[in-house]
């Protein structure tokens, strides 16, 4: 469904701070993939989330998503079927408006935003339902300003308008790493069970290798801008954080060091 | 007496509030909502005023026509400065200022080449009102015509605001990440709330010149620094209420206590020269009140009241 072909970016070309933050990437995600992307700082994980949203355009290689060449799509037109949460709580959400207006933004994710209300009657039912499965209480705060949430709240909404309409395509960018352990684990329990109860196809950025290996069912390693290797069906499901480091050191030559790397 | 003469000052206040509040809800949009500082309003509110004195005066076009257009006027001013800034990715401020600049040769342009049209004579809306209704004096014919417009204006801002298209401009100043990701171009969100505020603004001025009896070049400096002071007396009188719609009114309000402000200090005999000076007083204070508060309720370990007072400020 999503294919990526030789795309690679280049931060700040021609200056002293020249980096080259993806080269030559291929990628190809079928329907239903539940990607974890994990890699230390610097790898070009969020570098390759945000090519695929459209935040900055790629230097070269193409983007198709449906056999629909997207590489030239601005931002805003690809997130007609991109779902995002982002790393920053902050980001995802509206602070200075109300839980029920953030949802009736994300309801209209696709649409033309024509002159009608805002808001209507059966989206108020639909918001309290939704909120209710979160379990957070949040459905009886529906006219609470956002920024009065925590960031775990904020998160776990965030992730709703995210799937409020069906995406074709779930990008998760580290979206539980600003959260404390327990919050972050509740967080992820409400990703996994909406991307398996609505079939989402998914790529999750995690520093996390457990979560990595226990979430999806294919994962890929980063580094320095490349995929460094991609491992999904059987071999993915018996996989430990031993074989992932074994993995690297094989393909890098050298041993992972990297403090944000959880390991246990 | 003095004390008539006081009273009838604080009446001109009231009626020069009110029409210049029109104004300062076009900058509430571009500031408080879509968290823009538009410098265009200086230029924009010269544009309506000339170019409704100069249909008035210099064509003797039916008044109310001459406000509408004023309106368009002011809106392809908001458009311009929208161009400059979400299309050629000019800073905002500068954006503004660029247009603002450029709308002082345009609007001497308009009136003629000329420094001043003057409306001696001409049928001007407050005219039309006095001669609709006998016996209304004139400040009062234009604190009527000024709370008809504005409550026009206040009831179509509460209704724009809240459709899908308000909405995505109101999170466009919250968060134009959050916005993006979810569909909207918001370079087209923020060229609609510069068109829609300098539309108000130059609306405001093509009033404010039809009522005085006259349109200068210089008519709009300062504009903006009003339109900022106006605003944040109004929140401050809001205080804690945080519905769209008494925030709107408090704009008004904020616009009234300014003038009269104003006037008191006029009347106390200082120079109207003084009034930019005071005016920067004003916001400088009107701007601590927030913080000041914060720091008594501290003292008095309030910790509840404390919180409010951050979401307060954060709003
Ligand atoms: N907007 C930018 N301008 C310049 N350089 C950038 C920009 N964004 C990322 N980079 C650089 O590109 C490289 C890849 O960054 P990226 O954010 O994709 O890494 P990451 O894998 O997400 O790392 P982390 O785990 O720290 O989030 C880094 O060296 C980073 O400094
Ligand atoms: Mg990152």
């Amino acid at each position: 469904m999503l294919e990526l072909s030789h795309v690679c970016k280049t931060f700040n070309p021609g200056t002293v701070n020249e980096k080259q933050a993806l080269r030559d990437i291929s990628l190809r995600l079928e329907p239903g993939d539940f990607i974890t992307v994990i890699g230390g700082n610097g790898a070009g994980k969020s570098t390759l989330l945000n090519l695929i949203a459209g935040v900055y355009p790629c230097d070269g290689g193409t983007i198709t998503v449906d056999n629909e060449d997207v590489t030239h799509l601005p931002e805003y037109k690809r997130a007609n079927f991109l779902g995002r949460v982002f790393q920053d709580p902050m980001r995802g959400t509206a602070g200075d408006m109300n839980i029920e207006e953030n949802l009736a933004m994300a309801y209209r994710r696709g649409k033309p935003r024509t002159l009608r209300w805002g808001i209507t009657k059966e989206e108020r039912t639909l918001y309290h339902d939704k909120l209710a499965k979160l379990g957070l209480g949040l459905e009886e705060r529906m006219t609470n300003k956002v920024g009065l949430l925590s960031g775990g709240q904020r998160q776990a909404l965030t992730l709703l308008m995210a799937t409020l309409q069906r995406p074709k395509l779930l990008l998760l960018d580290e979206h539980t790493a600003a959260l404390d352990p327990k919050t972050a684990e509740t967080v992820l329990q409400h990703t996994n069970e909406i991307i398996g109860g609505e079939h989402l196809t998914a790529l999750m950025v995690t520093h996390n290798m457990h979560h990595a290996i226990q979430y999806g069912n294919r994962i890929i390693m980063m580094n320095d801008g490349q995929v460094l290797f991609d491992i999904s069906g059987e071999e993915k499901k018996g996989l430990k954080v031993e074989d992932l480091l074994e993995r690297f050191q094989t393909a890098q030559g050298k041993e992972l060091d990297n403090d944000r790397m959880l390991l246990n | 007496m003095d004390i008539l003469n006081f009273l009838d000052a604080m009446h001109g206040a009231v009626a020069q509030g009110i029409i210049w509040s029109i104004m300062t809800l076009g900058v509430y949009i571009t500031f408080r909502v879509l968290d823009f500082p538009d410098l265009t309003v200086d230029g924009s509110f010269a544009t309506g005023a000339a170019v409704s004195a100069m249909l008035v005066g210099n064509h003797g076009m039916n008044p109310f026509l001459a406000l509408a257009a004023a309106l368009l006027a002011g809106m392809v001013c908001g458009f311009v400065t929208g161009f400059l800034t979400a299309k050629m990715k000019i800073p905002g401020i500068l954006a503004g200022i660029l247009t603002m600049t450029a709308l002082y040769s345009i609007n001497i342009r308009i009136m003629g080449m000329q420094a001043m049209i003057p409306l001696n004579g001409a049928n001007t809306v407050d005219i039309v009102i006095r001669h609709a209704i006998h016996g209304i004096s004139p400040k009062n014919s234009q604190i009527l015509l000024g709370v008809i417009v504005a409550a026009i204006i206040i009831a179509f801002l509460y209704w724009f605001f809240g459709t899908e298209l308000g909405c995505s401009i109101r999170a466009t100043g919250s968060n134009p990440y959050m916005v993006r990701s979810l569909g909207v171009n918001t370079d087209t969100t923020t060229i609609i709330a510069l068109v829609l505020s300098n539309g108000l603004v130059a609306l405001s001025g093509g009033i404010f010149a039809q009522v005085q009896g006259s349109a200068t070049v210089d008519i709009g400096i300062g504009t903006i620094v009003i339109g900022l002071a106006s605003v944040i007396i109004g929140e401050v009188v809001l205080g804690k209420h945080t519905g769209f719609l008494p925030r709107l009114i408090c704009m008004v309000i904020g616009s009234i206590i300014y003038r009269a402000i104003i006037s008191l200090v006029l009347f106390l005999g200082l120079p109207s020269t003084d009034m930019k000076l005071l005016t920067a007083i004003i916001i400088a204070i009107a701007l601590f009140f927030p913080t000041l508060k914060k720091g008594i309720q501290q003292r008095r370990g309030y910790h509840q009241a404390v919180n409010t007072a951050e979401t307060n400020g954060k709003e």
